[in-house]
C-alpha cells in the first residue's frame, strides 16, 4: 500500500508529534507515505475571507503535484483535508470556477486534471488497512484505559462520504480495536473554537470547557484527537479554562496515531509524546507499572 | 368507410391561457383548415365546456362531419368527454382522436414558435390517422359486488362501515392483530380534545360485528389479478395460534405468559407478552402468539397458555391459510409509518433516554398506556420543562422535503397534554412555521398559547446533554438570537412517511407512487381517491400525510367511489382489443404463451389461434409477436399508426 502524503505546515511545525507518530505507525503497518515535493500551505480557513478564488487555487497547486504521483493523497490535518477537498469539489463541480482555477494554476506552470483522491489518514487506517490488521498489531497495553474520541468539526466538511457530520464513528471503532474503553461522547464533532482563541478568547474557552467537562464526566484518561487545531486548543488552554470556570482539568490530549503507536509498543519518544503541554507522563508511568505487574 | 369519404372537423382548444399562452392557436386552426379531408377547423376557449361540445355536435349535424379531432389536453383528461359528445350526436365514439397540445406541448416549453410548430405536427398526425378509424362498440362486464379494503385504520374502518351499511359486502384485511391503526394509540385528538378511544372503539366494534363485513386481521394480500369488477385476490391469513370463535377473550393466557418483549403498540415504551392482544379494546379481541419470541415455538417447551386457557382455544398447530376470493373493487388504506429519528443523530434519540418520538409521547399520555397517562421521565420524576420539536425529518432536504401536515397540530395538542399531565411543566415548542389550517385549529392554537406554552420560532438544531439536563439549541428567528433551552424531556415530532414496503404493495395492486413515495392519485385535486388503475381507490395517509378528519373524509369518499361501481353493476370494457385474422393465422401458437391475460386459445378444428375479447386487455403483445401479421390491435392497427407517424413527420 502506497500513498502520496501531504503533511501541511502544522505537521512540520506545531504538531510535529502528529507527524512523527503518523510516520511510525504507518511504517509499522507497512504502508508507504511518499511526501509530495515542493508543497505549499493549504491556505487554511483564513484565506477564503481575503480571496475566494485564492483559497481554492492555493490548495489546488498541491493537488496538481499529488496528481503527478498517480497515487491517492493522504492527509493528516483536518484543516488541510477540508481545504483540499473544498478546492477539489469546486474544480469538479463548477465549470466556470474550474476555468478560473485552471488559468490561475497555468500562471505557475502547472496543470490539474481533477483525478486525485484526497483521503484522511483515519479513513485509510479504518477502510484500507482495516481494523483486523490494526488489532493484530496491537498489544493489550491500553486495555485498562478509557478515552473519548474527539473528531472536531472539519473532518466531515465539506460533506463527504467518509465521515458523517453529526456523529461519525470511525475513530470510536479504531480506538476500540486497540483495546480502549470508548464511552459515548456527545461533543465529538463540536467546534473547539479554532482561531477564535486569538480574537474572542472567552468564547473559545467556553467551547473548550464543554469538551473538557464531558470528557471528565465520561471518566476519560485522555482525549484522542485527529486535528492539530483541536489538539492545540483543547490541550494548551486547560489552565485558562480552569481559571475561567473554576474547574481542575488536566487531561492529556493525544493524536490517534500516538495512541496506535502506544498500542503497537513503539517507544513513546518516537511518537513525540515528550512534546505535550499537558504531559502524558502519568499515563505512561501507569502503563509501565501495569506492564511490570 | 374509407379514407376519401372522411369529413374531418378539427377543434383547437385554448384551455384558457394554458395552451393559448404558449401556442398560437389561430395559426394551428388555420393550418388544420388547409389539411386534406378537413371540412371545418375551429378554435374555442374551452372545448370541454358545453358550448365547445355544442360546436362539434352542430358541425356533425349541419356539415356532415364524420371524424372529429380535438387538439387540447391529455386524452387521460377529456377523451371520455369528447367520445360521449360524438355519441350524443349519433357518431361512433371511436371516430374521435385527440391531439395533446397541452401536456406534451404548451406545458413543456416556453418557445412559442417551436410550440406552435409541434402543435401543428400533432394535428397533422391526427388528421392523417383519423380516416382509418373504425367504428367500435364498447362492451360491459358485470361487477362483483364485494369490496376489498386493505388496512384497518380509521380511513379503512370508515370506508368499510359506509359500504357495509349500504347493504353491500366488504372484506377488511389488516396486517396487525387488531384494527384501529395509529388512531388507536392516541389519547386525545385535536382540536376538540375528545378521547380517541371513545370515538374510535365504537366504530371498531361495529366493524367487528357487522354482518356485511368479513374481517381478516393478522393477514396480508399476496397477489391481485384481474381487472375492475373482477379482481381475483390471494390473501394470506397468518396463523394466530388461537382459535377464533372458541376464544372468549378472557385474557388469562396473556396474564400468565412468562415471555416479555417491547410492545410495538406502545412504540417500545411498554412491554407485551408473547401471546397478546395489542391493546385492551382490540378488535377482534382474540390474542395472537408471536411465534418468533414464544418459548413453545423457540425452545419447544412452555405450553402455559394452552394449559390455562379455559376454552381450549390455544392451538400451536395452526397453519397459515391461503384464501382466494373475488372482488369488484379495492380500497387501499394502508396508512403511514413515522420517520426514525435516530437517522438524525443530532437530536439524541436512542442516546438520551428522555428523548421521545411524538408517537411514544402519545402512548405516554394515554390512560391505558405504559405510564397510565402520566408524563414522567425515565427516572420516574415529572419533568419541569419539556421541549417539543417540529419538523424532524419533514421539510428537510436531507430526509423528506414535504410538510407532514399533522405535526403542528399534534405538537400543540402535545403541549397542552404535557402541561396538564406533568403537573404544570414549562413547555417550549420549536417550530419553523405554525400550520394550523383546519376547522377550529387556529382557535385551538390560540387557546394553548394562552395556557402559557412558549412558542419559539426556530427549528431545533440539536439536543445535547449538559449538567444532567437536555439542552435544545435553536436560532430564535423572531428574536434574532441563538438560544439554548435546558429541559428534562424532548418530544420529536417526526415526519409521516410511506411504509417501507410501499413499493412492493404498489406492485401488487398495480398502482403508482408519487415522488414522495406515497401512492399516486389520479388527480391531486379532483380525483384524490382514484388511482390510474380502474377499480383501485385510495383512502387516508397512504396517499399523503393526513389527520383524522381528512382520513375519515377520504375513507367515506373512497366508499362512494366503490359504491358507484357496485351500484352500476357493470363496467364498460374498452373495445380496444386484439383480433386475429383467421385467414392469415398460420397456427404457429407463438402468441398463446405470451398473452399475459390467457385470452388466446387454439382452435384445433380450424387450425388457428383465437382471441377471447372478454379477457383481452389490448396490450398488443401478441401483435408484436405475430410473424404472419394476423394479430391486429383494434384502434391501434398498423395503417392507423403509420398514417399518424407519417403525418407528424411530414414537413
Amino acid at each position: 500500500m502506497r500513498y502520496a502524503f501531504y503533511p501541511g505546515c502544522t505537521l512540520h511545525g506545531t504538531s510535529k508529534e502528529y507527524y512523527e507518530s503518523t510516520r511510525q505507525v504507518f511504517r509499522a503497518l507497512g504502508v508507504e507515505l511518499e511526501e509530495i515535493r515542493d508543497w505549499n500551505c493549504c491556505g487554511a480557513t483564513a484565506l477564503a475571507a481575503a480571496s475566494d478564488l485564492g483559497s481554492l487555487v492555493v490548495p489546488l497547486r498541491n493537488l496538481a503535484i499529488a496528481e503527478e504521483t498517480k497515487l491517492e493523497l493522504a492527509v493528516a490535518c483536518n484543516c488541510c483535508f477540508m481545504t483540499l477537498r473544498r478546492s477539489l469539489e469546486a474544480f469538479r463541480g463548477d465549470p466556470a470556477r474550474r476555468a478560473q482555477m485552471e488559468s490561475a494554476l497555468a500562471a505557475v506552470g502547472r496543470h490539474f486534471a481533477g483525478k486525485v483522491e484526497v483521503r484522511h489518514i483515519l479513513d485509510i487506517l479504518v477502510n484500507d488497512v482495516g481494523l483486523p490488521e490494526v488489532e493484530r498489531l496491537a498489544g493489550d497495553a491500553l486495555k485498562n484505559y478509557k478515552s473519548v474520541p474527539y473528531y472536531g468539526c472539519q473532518i466531515s466538511r465539506p460533506k463527504n462520504p467518509y465521515f458523517g457530520t453529526e456523529l461519525p464513528d470511525q475513530l470510536d471503532d479504531l480506538l476500540r480495536a486497540v483495546g480502549l474503553d470508548v464511552p459515548q461522547f456527545d461533543r465529538k464533532t463540536k467546534c473547539c473554537g479554532a482561531a477564535l482563541m486569538t480574537s474572542h478568547e472567552g468564547a473559545a474557552l467556553d467551547l473548550v470547557a464543554e469538551i473538557l467537562d464531558e470528557a471528565h464526566r465520561r471518566g476519560a484518561d485522555f482525549i484522542t484527537v485527529t486535528c492539530p487545531m483541536c489538539q492545540l486548543n483543547v490541550e494548551a488552554y486547560q489552565g485558562k479554562v480552569n481559571a475561567r470556570h473554576g474547574t481542575r482539568h488536566r487531561i492529556p490530549v493525544l493524536y490517534f496515531t500516538q495512541v496506535l503507536g502506544l498500542a503497537f509498543d513503539i517507544a513513546p519518544l518516537r511518537l513525540g509524546l515528550g512534546r505535550h503541554m499537558v504531559s502524558p507522563k502519568g499515563l505512561l508511568v501507569r502503563r509501565q507499572k501495569e506492564a511490570v505487574q | 368507410m374509407s379514407a376519401p369519404d372522411a369529413r374531418i372537423g378539427v377543434y383547437v382548444c385554448h384551455c384558457g391561457t394554458n395552451i393559448a399562452g404558449t401556442v398560437d392557436v389561430p395559426a394551428v386552426r388555420d393550418f388544420a383548415a388547409g389539411l386534406p379531408g378537413v371540412v371545418v377547423a375551429r378554435d374555442y376557449k374551452y372545448m370541454c365546456a358545453d358550448p365547445g361540445q355544442d360546436l362539434i355536435k352542430k358541425d356533425i349535424k349541419e356539415l356532415g362531419v364524420n371524424r372529429v379531432i380535438v387538439a387540447s389536453c391529455s386524452p387521460r383528461m377529456h377523451e371520455p368527454t369528447f367520445r360521449r359528445c360524438l355519441q350524443l350526436a349519433g357518431l361512433n365514439a371511436y371516430y374521435f382522436e385527440m391531439a395533446n397540445i397541452r401536456e406534451q406541448v404548451a406545458w413543456c416549453t416556453a418557445d412559442k414558435a417551436a410550440a406552435t410548430k409541434k402543435a401543428q405536427a400533432l394535428v397533422r398526425g391526427a388528421v392523417a390517422r383519423v380516416p382509418y378509424h373504425e367504428p367500435l362498440e364498447e362492451r360491459t362486464s358485470p361487477v362483483c359486488p364485494v369490496t376489498l379494503i386493505v388496512g384497518g385504520g380509521v380511513a379503512g374502518i370508515e370506508a368499510a362501515l359506509k359500504i357495509a351499511s349500504s347493504g353491500n359486502k366488504v372484506w377488511l384485511v389488516e396486517r396487525e392483530p387488531s384494527i384501529g391503526g395509529n388512531m388507536a394509540r392516541f389519547d386525545k385528538t385535536f382540536p376538540t380534545l375528545d378521547c380517541a378511544a371513545c370515538i374510535l372503539t365504537p366504530k371498531m366494534a361495529d366493524v367487528g360485528r357487522h354482518p356485511n363485513i368479513t374481517l381478516l386481521t393478522y393477514s396480508e394480500v399476496l397477489e391481485v389479478s384481474g381487472f375492475i369488477g373482477n379482481f381475483e385476490v390471494t390473501i394470506k391469513k397468518r396463523a394466530r395460534s388461537v382459535r377464533h370463535g372458541v376464544c372468549t377473550g378472557c385474557g388469562v393466557c396473556y396474564s400468565k405468559c412468562p415471555t416479555k418483549v417491547p410492545s410495538e403498540f406502545d412504540v417500545g415504551l411498554g412491554e407485551r407478552t408473547a401471546i397478546y392482544v395489542p391493546f385492551p379494546q382490540a378488535v377482534p379481541n382474540v390474542p395472537v402468539i408471536d411465534r418468533e419470541v414464544c418459548r413453545q415455538f423457540t425452545k419447544g417447551k412452555c405450553g402455559i397458555c394452552q394449559k390455562v386457557c379455559p376454552a381450549g382455544a390455544v392451538d400451536y398447530e395452526q397453519q397459515d391459510e391461503i384464501i382466494k376470493e373475488k372482488f369488484g373493487v379495492i380500497i387501499i388504506a394502508t396508512g403511514f409509518e413515522v420517520f426514525d429519528p435516530s437517522l438524525a443523530p443530532q437530536y439524541g434519540y436512542g442516546r438520551y433516554p428522555d428523548v421521545y418520538t411524538a408517537l411514544q409521547f402519545e402512548r405516554m399520555t394515554n390512560a391505558s398506556g405504559p405510564t397510565t397517562g402520566r408524563v414522567v421521565c425515565r427516572n420516574g420524576q415529572e419533568p419541569k420543562a419539556v421541549a417539543i420539536l417540529h419538523c424532524i425529518g419533514s421539510r428537510d432536504k436531507n430526509y423528506y422535503p414535504y410538510c407532514s401536515r399533522v405535526c403542528c397540530m399534534a405538537s400543540v395538542k402535545a403541549a397542552h397534554l404535557a402541561k396538564e399531565k406533568s403537573g404544570g411543566a414549562e413547555i417550549y415548542e420549536f417550530y419553523i412555521d405554525m400550520r394550523t389550517f383546519g376547522k377550529q385549529y387556529e382557535e385551538f392554537y390560540n387557546r394553548v398559547q394562552e395556557e402559557g406554552v412558549h412558542f419559539i420560532r426556530g427549528k431545533g438544531a440539536e439536543v445535547i446533554e449538559k449538567d444532567g439536563r437536555l439542552v435544545v439549541h435553536a436560532e430564535d428567528t423572531l428574536l434574532g438570537l441563538y438560544r439554548e433551552v435546558p429541559v428534562d424531556m424532548v418530544v420529536l415530532n417526526t415526519a409521516l412517511i410511506p411504509h417501507a414496503d410501499a413499493g412492493r404493495v404498489a406492485q401488487i395492486f398495480n398502482i403508482q407512487r408519487s415522488q414522495d413515495g406515497f401512492y399516486l392519485e389520479a388527480h391531486i385535486k379532483l380525483d384524490p381517491m382514484k388511482t390510474a388503475t380502474e377499480g383501485v381507490y385510495l383512502a387516508g395517509a397512504c396517499q399523503s400525510p393526513k389527520d383524522i378528519p381528512d382520513s375519515v373524509a377520504q375513507g367515506a369518499g373512497a366508499a362512494a367511489e366503490a359504491l358507484q361501481r357496485i351500484v352500476a353493476g357493470e363496467v364498460v370494457i374498452s373495445p380496444v382489443t386484439c383480433a386475429i385474422d383467421a385467414d392469415r393465422c398460420a397456427g404457429c401458437r407463438m402468441c398463446i404463451p405470451l398473452c399475459p391475460y390467457t385470452a388466446i386459445t387454439f382452435n384445433a378444428e380450424k387450425g388457428v389461434s383465437e382471441c377471447n375479447e372478454a379477457l383481452c386487455k389490448g396490450c398488443g403483445t401478441c401483435v408484436a409477436s405475430c410473424a404472419s401479421g394476423a394479430a391486429r390491435l383494434k384502434h391501434f392497427d398498423q395503417r392507423q399508426l403509420l398514417a399518424q407517424i407519417e403525418g407528424v413527420a411530414a414537413s
